[in-house]
């Protein structure tokens, strides 16, 4: 059995085992959580986590479900943060950058403080991808800004007041929808599909049965690594 | 954090076979081995996690244990205290779950020109299609087509997929993916602008698109993103508890139970599509999980109650590769693409014993072999046991895997020259509700998508077919409920004689009265003495 040690959850002393996640340590003191845990594995943004550690003033972030806990460390998790989000139609024909602009023109008012980076768990280096936007660079900020998990803790820090999580949302799609190619094969092989193409292939297979499937099954040919 | 002193010899053994590895051939189990194979190891062949169930459409029918008690359990609440003369809400489509399958329904049935409400159990997005990280199988290169992946598919499911429903899967996969390009998704291409595909178990062509190694949560966040553009309703924090039928015996509504704060309402629709997911946080044969918070089998519960039917219940399936070391991230996924490029499965000694881009029961059993009866496995200083993922075989990994890369990076383990200790992990419910390839469940007005459904994937899922699965059944289900809304004939009268009549069938068994389901979450707490409040 690991060392029991002292944290703080919303101000109270819960002895926990050492090295479990902050998650872990919750639950271990009694609470069965239903806001603030999602899925656990550090994908979704539910468990956005701040705390502090005895004898540093820092405030420091994490998911709760991926950030082992520290000994003394008083810890919140941050369930909801309000936001702002503009309404998109991705379909318009605006162009994509002017579109950006004018849902988010606070972005001009980055004071450039780097809150919102140090803040980030998932690491991203959100005030440049900030500027990035600002610049109208939508690949950069579509890039830079992929491991997003939009737990709103940037939204929380800003100084502008701005929404640095749904901006670069917005700019993914924006980006995705304007510049990534759509390959002419993609819509050949619908139309093929449309016009019933394999239809009949794979009613015969259907028909023959199993046997036969199983035949073709193992004597696939399976393409290389 | 890093691995445990006594891990070096293991580690010392999988570095040296490394060179020698790469050139050797495993050849692939042929049919015959295979089924031996996965009757002697897989989970779903233990008779002792399997019972008969006693009640319901599926009477007599083996499940795993833990589901059994769940399906024979009591509502959560009173059903003589309902006030189901006004519903709270009236709508058109209700939509049961915030996940891919959920969403996808919800803006179909939207371009349809219905009337939708969502609700969900913790916030729109938290599901399981967040969570993956390979991607979605579709056959649009020229070197492939759906007839191969029509094959690849029943073969994967040892041809017990409902022939119709796969045809219908892997007719709609090429739309399916030029529908999200629309949306604004971020697949990944390679550099002559095709899109980049990567190989996986059990398919013959490398069809799977990929977003990074985040395709779940791009497809999920850009879902959600234009799901509030069109300001579709979503009801959070409410799980359903349970459907409601009008006087002939039509799906009409459902109830709903407000986690916050307790409160009970009750939802009037024409047609309700279920999509809530899996069951994985049942913890089936006491298994971890890559599974989601919440997936524990709220629809099954209460579709079956309303007398709906499942099928391939009987089959849950074991990810081959759930993270064993660090303990914190026990259970959780690493990505079949990490084979489909290269990775190694390898025991104590540093040999390979399985070819790793067999299907997924095979690969699991394969692990469980080399762990149990031949005693190959690595045994962690608390007591699990797990066999290698030889990641750094991968080029190239700590681009192409970033998530999983930073993960381990956190416990001191670098992936790029360390390799990662991993055991089968429950991943996905095989079975579910029966459905058509219109996904009409066998009860009328009541639709399923997603993982919630049964039938397409056979007694064994392929990778990447799920992601594909959900769009294909959501936007199906949303197609056939907007086609049958026209001529809506159902009574605005809801009852719950239904169940009313599942709770005296219960009472007749002498289930105790204080079992009651949907388990809404897991319990992780320890299970000290607490008061009943």
């Amino acid at each position: 059995m690991a060392d029991l040690i002292p944290i703080y959850y919303l101000g109270k002393k819960h002895l926990v085992p050492e090295g479990v996640t902050i998650m872990g340590a919750i639950e271990l003191s009694g609470h069965r959580l239903v806001r603030g845990c999602g899925c656990r594995g550090g994908f979704c943004g539910a468990c956005a986590t701040v705390y502090r550690v005895p004898g540093d003033h820092q405030i420091k972030v994490g998911l709760a479900c991926q950030t082992q806990i520290e000994e003394g460390m008083d810890v919140a998790i941050l369930p909801y943060y309000p936001a702002q989000k503009i309404l998109l139609n991705i379909r318009s024909e605006e162009d994509p950058v002017k579109t950006l602009y004018r849902m988010y023109p606070e972005m001009f008012r980055c004071l450039g403080c780097s809150a919102c980076t140090k803040i980030c768990p998932q690491d991203l280096s959100v005030m440049d991808i900030i500027a990035e936007a600002q610049r109208g660079n939508l690949t950069a900020v579509a890039e830079m800004s992929f491991d997003c998990v939009m737990c709103g803790l940037c939204a929380s820090r800003c100084l502008a007041q701005m929404v640095p999580y749904n901006i670069a949302m917005s700019a993914r799609r924006l980006y995705a929808y304007s510049s990534l190619p759509r390959p002419g094969y993609v819509d050949a092989r619908i139309k093929e599909v449309e016009q019933g193409l394999y239809d009949g292939q794979i009613d015969e297979l259907i028909d023959n049965g199993q046997e036969e499937l199983q035949k073709l099954y193992a004597e696939r040919d399976i393409e290389c690594i | 954090m890093t691995y445990p002193p006594h891990f070096d010899e293991t580690l010392n053994k999988v570095k040296e076979t490394r060179n020698f590895r790469k050139s050797q051939e495993i050849e692939r189990l042929n049919d015959n081995e295979r089924t031996r194979l996965i009757a002697d190891f897989h989970p779903d062949y233990r008779d002792e996690g399997m019972e008969k169930l006693r009640i319901g459409a599926n009477k007599g029918n083996r499940v795993p244990v833990e589901l059994a008690k769940t399906l024979e359990s009591y509502s959560i609440y009173n059903p003589d205290q309902l006030n189901l003369a006004e519903p709270d809400y009236c709508t058109d489509i209700l939509i049961v779950g915030g996940g891919g399958a959920g969403c996808a329904a919800a803006l179909t049935a939207h371009e349809g020109g219905a009337e939708v409400l969502m609700t969900t159990k913790l916030r729109l997005g938290d599901a399981n299609t967040l969570m993956a990280e390979g991607g979605m199988c579709s056959p649009v290169r020229p070197e492939d087509s759906p007839y191969l992946h029509f094959i690849d598919t029943i073969g994967g499911g040892h041809y017990t997929n409902i022939p119709e429903l796969v045809k219908a899967l892997v007719s709609d996969g090429p739309e399916i993916a030029a529908w999200l390009m629309d949306m604004g998704v971020m697949f990944d291409y390679e550099e002559d602008g095709s899109l980049k595909v990567n190989h996986c178990g059990g398919h013959s062509r490398k069809r799977m698109l990929s977003c990074k190694d985040l395709t779940g949560l791009e497809l999920m966040r850009v879902m959600r993103d234009e799901l509030r553009d069109r300001q579709i309703p979503c009801l959070e924090f409410s799980p359903v508890v349970d459907l409601l039928l009008d006087e002939n015996g039509a799906c009409s509504g459902a109830v709903l139970y407000n986690m916050e704060t307790g409160e009970m309402t009750t939802v009037h629709a024409k047609a309700v599509i279920m999509a809530s997911g899996g069951i994985g946080r049942l913890h089936i044969q006491g298994f971890p999980t890559t599974n989601h918070y919440g997936a524990t089998a709220d629809g099954l519960v209460v579709a079956y109650r309303a007398g709906a039917e499942l099928i391939h219940m009987d089959s849950i399936q074991y990810h081959p590769t759930g993270t064993v070391w660090p303990e914190q991230l026990l259970g959780q996924l690493i990505t079949e693409v990490m084979r489909g490029q290269g990775a190694h499965l390898v025991n104590v000694n540093g040999e390979r014993f399985v070819n790793e881009l067999e299907c997924r029961d095979t690969c699991a059993s394969a692990c469980i072999r080399e762990c149990s009866e031949r005693g190959n496995g690595v045994v962690t200083p608390t007591g699990f046991e797990g066999v290698w993922l030889d990641t750094p075989l991968i080029p190239d990994i700590k681009n192409h895997f970033v998530g999983i890369y930073q993960r381990f990076k956190k416990y001191d383990i670098d992936i790029q020259h360390e390799p990662i200790l991993v055991y089968p992990t429950q991943h996905y419910q095989n079975g579910g509700l029966k459905i058509n390839p219109q996904a009409e469940t066998s009860l009328p007005g009541l639709y399923a998508a997603g993982e919630v459904a049964g039938g397409i994937q056979g007694k064994n899922r392929l990778a990447g077919n799920s992601l594909l699965d959900i769009f294909v059944y959501g936007r199906r289900a949303a197609r056939r409920a907007l086609e049958v809304n026209k001529d809506y004939g159902g009574s605005e009268k809801l009852t719950v004689e239904h169940i009313r009549d599942y709770h005296a069938s219960l009472q007749e068994l002498a289930v105790p009265k204080e079992q009651h389901s949907p388990v809404l979450l897991p319990d992780y707490t320890p299970a000290k003495q607490k008061a009943e409040v």
